[in-house]
């Protein structure tokens, strides 16, 4: 029994276990998505957050003890933003040739994230600090993050948010395009990149590596954009 | 694979130091992204290593989320009382503007070959 409790002090103490915990879960979540016909809300994200969640209000596991081991696989995203270059430069000559529709569509797109958030969550009566951190919500954590934090509302918030919204285009975005008619895998995953992240770009390399690559631009142009938009019109609407 | 790993981790590394340098609102991984693109552009293509590389991290992408994700643990409370208003903004916006963006983009390309 002491020998037990000298090992558990020891696994709680080491970043070993939650790291452990993060890719079995995830592994498993993607078994079941696989396994169960790709169905949306089955999404891996998803379904991983959740767990680990459950798994740690279960063991009373705060947090920051949690991110101790997981900081190894989130640390991860800065060089896999940078390899989003790649299957960019692949579409290196359809992109010279589309630059101007490419332009206008991400302004669009853009300012509808941002414009539509801020007067839904108003007239739906959300809290001040909680429309602070969710006007960001389209674009990669780390600019989200950076963003919140310049504009004052809460950074932490926004992570989880921007990640929800990051679901959300990864549940809905196919599924409601191929609904309204639209075929064209550039259009779909440049779409999924400027709503929905890097979530919604995991997801388009799921259809195609066309759909992808374009979301990873999407993605990179809208976090650029929205950095610009959003303390513009938090300054302009006086929030 | 460690050269492939190690230029990554090289063109993140400069992107921090120009957006510190220069305090351009950008985060350092997604200038490292710009940078890594006008390189590989200006050098016509990327040894095989290089994209296998990159393709095998971005496979991965979605698990990358997860710890990030998981911190919604710490805003439960916020969340729970707020939850019907969150999730109509974030469900409506988002779809929203996926539609905008991919109709504008079709409407703009399309009779362009596309």
């Amino acid at each position: 029994m002491n020998r037990l409790a000298q090992v558990w002090v020891y696994i709680e103490e080491t970043p070993l276990l939650w790291l452990a915990l993060t890719l079995c879960v995830f592994w498993l979540a993607q078994q079941l998505y696989r396994r169960l016909g790709e169905f949306p809300l089955l999404n891996p994200v998803l379904v991983s957050v959740v767990a680990l969640v459950v798994i740690l209000a279960a063991t009373g596991t705060p947090y920051e003890d949690y991110f101790d081991g997981a900081q190894f696989i989130h640390f991860l995203l800065g060089p896999a933003t940078v390899a989003l270059a790649v299957p960019l430069a692949g579409q290196a000559r359809e992109l010279r040739r589309y630059w101007r529709p490419i332009a206008i569509a991400l302004s669009a797109g853009s300012l509808t994230a941002v414009a539509s958030a801020m007067a839904l969550g108003w007239l739906l009566g959300l809290d001040s600090q909680t429309l602070l951190s969710m006007l960001p919500k389209s674009v990669t954590t780390p600019i989200a993050m950076g963003v919140t934090e310049q504009i004052g509302g809460l950074p932490s918030l926004t992570a989880v948010l921007v990640i929800l919204t990051g679901i959300t285009g990864a549940v809905i975005g196919i599924p409601l395009l191929r609904l309204l008619g639209l075929r064209d895998p550039v259009a779909k995953g440049f779409a999924m990149g400027v709503a929905a992240h890097g979530i919604g770009t995991a997801r388009a390399f799921e259809h195609s590596e066309r759909a992808g690559a374009y979301s990873g631009l999407g993605m990179g142009l809208n976090g650029a954009l929205t950095a610009l938009l959003v303390p513009l019109l938090v300054w302009l609407f006086g929030l | 694979m460690i050269g492939s790993l190690a230029a990554l981790l090289l063109f993140q590394l400069a992107g921090e130091i120009v957006v510190r340098l220069t305090g351009l609102p950008l985060p350092g991984p997604v200038l490292g992204m710009l940078l890594l693109f006008a390189a590989l552009l200006a050098r016509g293509s990327a040894p095989r290593v290089f994209n296998d590389t990159s393709r095998g991290l971005l496979n991965y992408l979605a698990l990358l989320f997860v710890p990030a994700g998981v911190g919604i643990i710490s805003h439960l409370s916020r969340v729970t009382d707020e939850w019907v208003a969150i999730t109509v903004t974030l469900v409506a916006s988002t779809a929203l503007a996926m539609v905008v963006t991919a109709f504008s983009l079709r409407a703009l390309t399309t009779g362009r070959g596309e």
